[in-house]
């Protein structure tokens, strides 16, 4: 009868935290199946080795030695590091710049232009992709034809001096608008009382977006940035699309993540695909770590 | 990470502020956005000058705009009969994945963040740093050991693998627990208990009721990831009539791009069929507006 001792309060509260079990149980079930432990078979299959002779062997981390040396690989890292350097800047500038303008109050027709530009992260990234193959194209490509209308020589936004501008302009536009809505959403949540205080003191509204704005807007411009990170080294479904348009200029190694796509399911070697695949993923984890730490260096 | 709900949002209070109390407006300023506004809309603007053309008039007229013979009908009957109407299958798969994946997502997420945000189990912060570390788990690196547990399992080539790894979404997860902690009071669950209301008739019939503009904001974030999904479905599924609309269209785009010839009456297919597919979600975007941008606001109310 120990039971008997406790305040029935507390029991009540104890009993109560249990219940918390139950709620979290149904994610975290879902969130192990599905996140744990391919993972975990990922960092398992890593390890082996299927040879000509002999089947599926232990080599421990020969794959990834393999890998680090592997200049395919290299030089898709390389590629889409670029491509983050140089487009999620851009577009994360933008997104700002948008929200900003947006939350200052001084346009007309405000709400129809934040909807107009957030319209394409509605459109699925293979259709972004196929419309903006079709607008590059040579053929019936209005970019082409306008060119020529002019008696310009068109410029072949599919060679390969071109072709990651190119892929960097369908994410950009596809994804400035859903970052512009969340750090315009973020704006929003900033209580007033900063701005009126701001505002007594003569703040103009350049002082005001530089001073009060853009420093509350830290936390979600942090997480663009990572998800950013995330969106950029994993690039796929663009350059996938692209390729039936210009096969010379993207290859299968074109970027990591077509590289393992075409391990594992043309050259059928899933262990260095796994391989490839964990490492990819220590790169975005090493990045994204790097970029949280930058920023909250800057801070102090 | 804490909720700082201290004044109410200035999306509450609406209009007023978009007003900005008779403040200057700028010319320069509108018409640079608006310059924005075109360059988004564009592409959008093309497609849909593009489906009304035929395979000739695609070719032969400007792209930006109309040409002489409006093909429009005659492109969607045959959007809607090609390969024997698979594309009809395409859009209820989509919709099948999308809705079951979101709604059970978002249901995940709403159950799971109300009980790390509102119970005070052990191992309870553990746990959630666990689920917000894999945040930064790149989808794609699970998506091959998955397809490979997943072939083991005979889960493969069902609609199951593309909505299995769907349901987890740690992100979701992490929203609605901020959401829970600005939008739900203890003060409400004391009462519901005194009133004697057990813990899942109070989530269902007051927690849920709270978390609404959160839960759509989840729901429709996942909508729109799973129905704009793409490697997942290209690796699980190879029969096609389980496709999903977009892996059917890169299908069909593939054919239009394999030569010249007669594969180009393809292309009107690919730009037709890509217009239809896109108005379901973008008109859900602008239904639930008020919705999601409320929904949003309240996520970011974190520092």
């Amino acid at each position: 009868m120990s039971v008997m001792t406790v305040p029935p309060s507390r029991r009540a509260s104890a009993r109560r935290n249990g219940v918390g079990y139950l709620f979290v149980a149904p994610f975290l079930l879902v969130f192990v199946a599905m996140l744990v432990a391919p993972l975990a078979y990922a960092g398992y299959l890593s390890l082996f080795r299927e040879q000509l002779i002999g089947g599926v062997s232990f080599s421990g981390l020969d794959n990834y030695i393999q890998a680090l040396s592997d200049e395919r690989l290299l030089d898709g890292v390389l590629r889409v590091s670029r491509f983050f350097l140089v487009q999620v800047p851009i577009m994360l500038g933008l997104a700002l710049s948008f929200a900003l303008a947006l939350d200052s109050g001084m346009m007309w027709l405000s709400r129809v232009i934040r909807l107009g530009i957030f319209l394409p992260y509605a459109v699925p990234g293979v259709i972004a992709a196929l419309m903006w193959s079709y607008l590059y194209g040579p053929q019936f490509g209005p970019i082409t034809q306008l060119a020529e209308a002019l008696g310009l020589p068109a410029p072949n936004l599919l060679s390969s001096d071109l072709m990651l501008g190119s892929v960097a302009n369908i994410v950009t536009w596809e994804f400035t608008g859903y970052n512009m809505i969340i750090l315009y959403a973020a704006l929003r949540a900033i209580p007033t009382e900063l701005y009126e205080a701001a505002a007594v003191d003569g703040a103009g509204a350049w002082r005001i977006a530089w001073n009060v704005k853009i420093p509350a807007l830290r936390p979600a411009l942090l997480m663009a940035l990572i998800f950013s990170v995330i969106g950029s080294f994993q690039l796929f479904n663009e350059p996938e699309l692209l390729q039936r348009l210009a096969p010379n200029v993207i290859d299968s190694a074109y970027t990591p993540n077509m590289y393992t796509y075409s391990m594992a399911f043309i050259s059928q070697d899933v262990n260095y695909a796994a391989a490839v695949s964990f490492l990819l993923g220590l790169v975005i984890v090493v990045v994204s770590y790097t970029v949280q730490f930058a920023v909250a260096r800057r801070r102090t | 990470m804490t909720v700082t709900a201290t004044a109410p949002p200035r999306a509450a209070t609406g209009a007023a502020h978009s007003a900005a109390a008779g403040r200057r407006r700028s010319p320069l300023l509108t018409l640079g956005m608006l310059a924005a506004f075109v360059y988004f809309l564009l592409p959008l603007f093309w497609l849909v000058v593009a489906a009304t053309k035929s395979t000739g008039a695609l070719f032969s007229s400007f792209g930006l705009w109309f040409g002489d013979d409006f093909a429009l009908p005659a492109n969607v009957r045959n959007v809607f009969t090609a390969d024997g109407g698979v594309y009809v299958d395409w859009l209820l798969n989509t919709a099948m994945y999308a809705l079951v994946s979101a709604g059970g997502a978002a249901l995940l997420a709403a159950l799971g963040g109300y009980g790390f945000a509102k119970f005070a189990f052990r191992g309870n912060r553990l746990l959630f740093g666990a689920v917000l570390g894999a945040i930064m788990v790149p989808s794609t690196a699970l998506v091959i050991p998955t397809y490979l547990i997943f072939s083991n399992v005979g889960l493969v080539n069902t609609p199951w693998a593309v909505i299995l790894p769907s349901l987890a979404n740690p992100f979701g997860l992490y929203l609605m627990r901020v959401y829970v902690e600005g939008a739900v009071p203890d003060s409400i669950l004391e009462a519901a208990r005194i009133d004697g209301a057990g813990e899942f008739r109070i989530f269902r019939q007051v927690v849920l009721r709270l978390l609404a503009p959160g839960f759509v904001t989840v729901l429709l974030f996942t909508l729109v990831a799973t129905w704009n999904n793409y490697f997942l479905p290209l690796i699980m599924l190879n029969n096609p009539s389980l496709y999903p609309v977009t892996v059917g269209l890169a299908n069909w785009a593939a054919r239009a791009s394999v030569g010249g010839g007669g594969t180009g009456d393809v292309i009107p297919l690919v730009v037709t069929g890509s217009l239809l597919s896109i108005i379901p979600l973008i008109a859900a975007f602008l239904m639930l507006q008020r919705y999601w941008q409320n929904g949003l606001t309240a996520g970011g109310v974190k520092q």
